[in-house]
């Protein structure tokens, strides 16, 4: 089991010479946008005795689309997934510093993981629905948590996540058939149903489109910029226009570490380090 | 990395045609002026001539920007550059259709006597031609305080044109005869008074490409 978390920042190891990322604090006050939902104080994290993560620091506002870009390899992903505690399953990982959601510390002993992370759902690079139907796909998390009370309500559920996911036109006629006959844009938008279906109130991607065709592709980014009115979206992309097209601000990691967090068309129109541009430019990586 | 040496050969591509561009929006200007003052119309139409490469030189650069925002889907500087190179082009191309208007109005002053000596006129033309030269070197090097300066010598071509309007007025007034000519001349102190609006254009798109800054309309 990963170690809690420390309420103390923890000076971090010898770390690469990067500047120190821009806050994205002081433009949030400026523009009175939505409240933090998630903010993460000087996150370390460590896969046994190598760190991955140094001294990560950042807020993320209410219903927005946030998107993380960066190299292979650079953290974006660990990052990503200590935000639900998805690291929580690899042996050896260690995380200090605090993750607060609506400003309680979801490292904090004693809390639930499973309600945790029912609130802050995930969508992964690879779509991964179940050999189940339609249906059942999208109700199993409901039926785990008990989440309905009845076989109505059930139905409710599943049909609501459906069309928050903007699949329902096509499979309502066939709820009973299984997933695993979907299209890849299909079954990814289906997990995201699944996803949904237990009402979160964050929604954690891994590159989930990095699989698709560019119509399936399309279909999720709207999806996003849809989904984003009523949840708090996270995205870690390695395509850069994908980033641009659909999040509001944008963070760039590098070898662990958080570089730039600048709204989206700042980013991409005149950021603030040169490392940044090198990277969006195309100039290493 | 391939196609990122690809990407920079593109960029220097496109920097180059702006650049030969310029030049010859330059020498269509100089041109045109020396076809006013010595009285030479076949210089003239030469400069009229060899506007049609320079529109062929406008088109071929905008099709370069396109295909790169569609192909390259540049960011950041490269974006602001590309951005730039696509508005600055068809400044350089409206320069040059000045430069062409002064040519015609050589011509036609070439069949009457001269009104009077050319002073200020050719000063006023090096002036603007100097500011051009300048303002296409900022651009190429992406030398923003330079771009500044120059937007700052824009005041000096309107003060001339300021001087040189009165002073056909009032040639005008005193002697009704010599109207058509001076109104030719005061035509050629306009076009020369907005090529020193559009080298302004240049440089605030330089600041912009360089600095991201938008200081156009910001007096």
């Amino acid at each position: 089991m990963p170690a809690m978390s420390t309420s103390t920042p923890i000076t971090a190891a010898p770390t690469p010479a990067v500047p120190e990322p821009r806050s994205n604090n002081e433009r949030q006050t400026v523009q009175r946008v939505a409240p933090t939902k998630i903010s993460v104080q000087n996150e370390n994290f460590f896969y046994g005795r190598t760190q991955a993560l140094y001294d990560i620091s950042l807020n993320i506002p209410e219903r927005i689309v946030m998107a993380f870009i960066g190299p292979s390899g650079c953290g974006k992903s660990t990052f990503l997934r200590t935000l639900n505690r998805m690291n929580d399953i690899i042996p050896g990982t260690r995380v200090e510093g605090q993750v607060l959601i609506d400003e309680r510390n979801i490292y904090a002993p004693g809390t639930d993981v499973v309600d945790l992370r029912r609130r802050v759902g995930m969508v992964f690079q690879k779509s991964n629905p179940f050999p189940k139907s339609i249906y059942d796909n999208v109700a199993y998390g409901l039926r785990i948590n008990r989440l309905a009370a009845n076989r109505s309500e059930l139905n409710e559920r599943v049909e609501q996540a459906l069309k928050d996911a903007v699949l329902w036109s096509e499979v309502k006629d066939r709820l009973k058939q299984s997933a695993l006959g979907l299209s890849g844009g299909q079954q990814q938008r289906l997990c995201i149903a699944r996803a949904l279906a237990v009402r979160p109130e964050v929604l954690l991607m891994d590159e989930p489109a990095s699989a698709l065709d560019p119509i399936a592709t399309q279909k999720i980014e709207e999806l996003i910029v849809e989904l984003k009115k009523q949840y708090t979206i996270v995205i870690v992309t390695h395509n850069m226009q994908q980033a641009a097209r659909v999040s509001d601000q944008t963070a760039f990691f590098w070898l662990g570490k958080l570089i730039e967090i600048n709204p989206t068309e700042r980013m991409f129109t005149n950021p603030n380090e040169k490392l940044t541009e090198d990277y969006i430019t195309g100039r290493f990586g | 990395m391939e196609v990122h040496r690809r990407l920079d050969r593109e960029l220097d591509s496109l920097r180059d045609r702006v650049l030969l561009l310029g030049g010859e929006t330059e020498t269509a200007l100089q041109r045109a002026m020396y076809a006013l003052i010595e009285r030479d119309s076949a210089t003239a139409r030469e400069v009229l001539e060899g506007d049609d490469e320079i529109d062929r030189l406008e088109v071929e650069i905008d099709r370069l920007c396109v295909d790169m925002l569609a192909l390259r889907q540049p960011a950041a500087r490269d974006l602001r550059f590309v951005v730039s190179v696509a508005k600055i082009t068809p400044i350089l191309e409206r320069i040059a259709d000045h430069a062409c208007n002064i040519a015609r109005v050589a011509i036609d002053l070439n069949d009457e006597p001269q009104l009077k000596p050319y002073v200020d006129l050719p000063r006023m033309a090096e002036q603007a031609s100097h500011m051009l030269r300048a303002a296409l070197d900022a651009f190429t090097s992406g030398d923003a305080k330079t771009a500044r300066a120059v937007i700052d010598r824009d005041d000096e071509v309107d003060d001339l044109y300021n001087h040189i309007f009165s002073d056909l007025i009032e040639m005008m007034v005193s002697d009704p005869t010599t109207t058509t000519r001076a109104a030719r001349l005061l035509f050629v102190a306009k076009h020369i008074e907005r090529i020193g609006d559009y080298v302004t254009d240049i440089c605030e798109l330089t600041v912009y490409m360089t600095e991201a800054a938008f200081i156009k309309h910001s007096n």
